[in-house]
């Protein structure tokens, strides 16, 4: 119980953070919908993927893109919180790393899903037909993707101490991760090697089911790919919480 | 059974050893200081005991729990302030103070009432839904004492509460801990600030390179030097020296600028028949003091240096580590 109510005040502390950085929420729902635009309607008037416009193609692909950086974000952010000694005090106090970092992970997970569910409701705004019971469905296919993410970003926070070692993760990790995780473009084109590759991609699971329920294209089936997104979420999990232990003083 | 317990306590970074097996014991209700120049240890030790930092070998224990066995135990029973505020700069006070006294455990009402007594014992009671960012140096560390009593610890630890804060602010500070120091809860306080430790503490801890010098009450510590020290202003100091160890009053009395100092045994007697002497020599004294020995000449007695020097000295060192980020 006192647990549950250590975890509860993690959050909480992101969470009222979260309502007074209004700028970081404003950019991470401005960029998505810039990308949409940009993409969509720039590629969209002459592509069409499968027989589907490109902006719907990619509207899964945005929302999974949104998930992903603002849960790594939020979670690198850490190092942020180290170097300015916000950590120590939560360190100091009677609960267990792991405690934090579930306290945390659910932090950026808040934000995030804020964010998935703010581009949601647009959808119909920009013209995008995604009923309700799509959406819905979506759901837990995005929780999963930012629960992943938001452990590897606190994983990378956690281990790294300086902001120059996250750009290093960018380039050979997370742009990879991103692109070759089919939410911009299929997955079929791809070279046999990089195909098979993006099937360690956990990305890969989550746009391939947020697609099959929101516009009917998946390639695999809906629960295989929560199934497999969940397996790779319990490691990151895991992974996450032992950095957690790990972590030095501040 | 003592607040706190340390037995042979010693910390190693990369082979530096920076804690070198100190043993003490600190008495419930008592405010022992650590006293020593930059890079002495201080804060290594605080965020051993805090459980912080594994020490790399020794033991302690605070409030009975071990620090390496029984760590969340020990974080149940101390309040921290530490020396670089860990305030969070994007809420407010009143917010910074609810998240810390959910984090441990204190319920609703108990919380709230709590937070108004600790806000009121540091005078920031307007300033509750402030954002800390709009703060000053010295509200912060206000705000971070307030914190660190909120839940209230058996044991609070305050790394450097004063440390470039104004004299005003300072003395504020010190009032604030008497204060507590009144309502019975242990405190360890380390500090550079020589005034501060003879001030505020019952027992002094002289640390320094990770070794404890002497420990002791400052008065007993200062009564290791015996005597007095006798400075006198004079215009023409050389010529007084030169008299002063002529009529054999001293053997090697220091001159600085216009003052000549020495420490004697006695200089009650002593100085009556010194003014006597410089006005037979005609030397014109134009203030002479007697006073009893510092921790400054304590410090200077045990470590070889003035703790003022190391301190100016150590000051860049300790921004590099800064700017290393740990
Ligand atoms: N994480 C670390 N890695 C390597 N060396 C360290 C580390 N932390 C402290 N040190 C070194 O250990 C020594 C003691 O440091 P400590 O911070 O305990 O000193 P202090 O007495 O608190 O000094 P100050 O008055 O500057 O706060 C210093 O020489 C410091 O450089
Ligand atoms: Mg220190």
């Amino acid at each position: 119980m006192s647990e549950l109510e250590a975890i509860y005040a993690i959050w909480l502390r992101e969470f009222r953070v979260y309502l007074r950085e209004k700028e970081r929420a404003i950019s991470s729902i401005v960029s998505p919908l810039l990308w949409l635009f940009a993409f969509g309607t720039g590629l969209g008037a002459s592509v069409a993927i499968a027989g589907v416009n490109y902006q719907l193609f990619i509207f899964p692909g945005i929302i999974a893109m949104t998930l992903m950086f603002t849960s790594i974000f939020y979670g690198m952010y850490v190092i942020w919180d180290r170097k300015l000694d916000f950590l120590k005090e939560v360190l100091v106090a009677p609960l267990s790393r792991r405690d934090v970092f579930l306290g945390k992970m659910l932090g950026g997970v808040t934000d995030a899903m804020i964010q998935a569910a703010v581009l949601l409701m647009l959808a119909g705004v920009l013209g995008i037909p995604v009923t309700s019971y799509g959406a819905l469905m979506a759901l837990p296919a995005m929780l999963l993707i930012t629960v992943c993410m938001t452990s590897i970003g606190l994983f990378f926070g956690a281990v790294f101490s300086s902001f120059e070692s996250f750009q290093l993760v960018m380039q050979f990790v997370l742009w990879p991760m991103f692109f070759f995780s089919g939410a911009l473009f299929p997955l079929e084109n791809l070279p046999g090697w990089l195909a098979s590759l993006t099937y360690f991609d956990p990305l890969t699971y989550g746009v391939d089911a947020m697609r099959g329920v929101m516009l009917g294209m998946g390639k695999m089936p809906f629960e295989i790919d929560l199934l497999v997104l969940g397996v790779f979420t319990l490691v990151t999990l895991w992974m996450g919480a032992s950095a957690f232990e790990r972590m030095g003083k501040i | 059974m003592d607040a706190v317990i340390v037995d042979k306590l010693e910390k190693k970074f990369n082979g530096f050893t920076a804690v070198d097996k100190i043993s003490f014991s600190m008495k419930r209700g008592e405010l022992f200081g650590l006293l020593g120049p930059n890079g002495a240890g201080k804060s290594t030790t605080i965020y051993m005991l805090t459980t912080l930092l594994k020490p790399t070998s020794g033991s302690a224990t605070v409030n009975g729990f071990d620090i390496r066995t029984d760590s969340e135990a020990v974080r149940k029973s101390i309040g921290i302030v530490f020396q670089d505020p860990t305030v969070d700069i994007r809420l407010t006070a009143y917010d910074n103070l609810d998240i810390h006294g959910r984090l441990y455990g204190m319920s609703g009402q108990k919380r709230k009432e709590r937070i108004k007594e600790v806000l009121d014992l540091v005078e920031l009671g307007e300033w509750k839904d402030k954002m800390v960012r709009t703060f000053s140096g010295g509200m912060r560390r206000r705000l971070e004492i307030a914190r660190g009593l909120l839940h209230t610890p058996e044991v609070l630890f305050l790394d450097e509460p004063t440390l470039g804060l104004d004299p005003q602010t300072r003395r504020h500070i010190w009032q604030y801990i008497e204060k507590l120091r009144k309502g019975g809860i242990a405190m360890m306080l380390t500090t550079h600030y020589l005034e501060e430790a003879d001030y505020l503490c019952d027992r002094v801890a002289i640390i320094d390179r990770g070794r404890i010098k002497a420990l002791d009450t400052p008065r007993s510590l200062k009564g290791i030097i015996g005597g007095n020290i006798i400075r006198i202003e004079a215009r023409e100091p050389q010529k007084l020296a030169e008299m002063l160890k002529k009529s054999g009053f001293c053997k090697a009395p220091k001159v600085d600028g216009a003052v000549v100092s020495f420490d004697v045994k006695e200089g009650g007697k002593l100085v009556p028949k010194i003014m006597e002497a410089a006005s037979k020599a005609g030397i014109e004294i134009e203030n002479i003091e007697m006073r009893l020995p510092s921790l400054e000449d304590v410090f200077i007695h045990y470590t070889g240096t003035s703790i003022r020097a190391e301190k100016s000295a150590g000051g860049g060192m300790m921004m590099g580590r800064r700017a290393h980020g740990f």
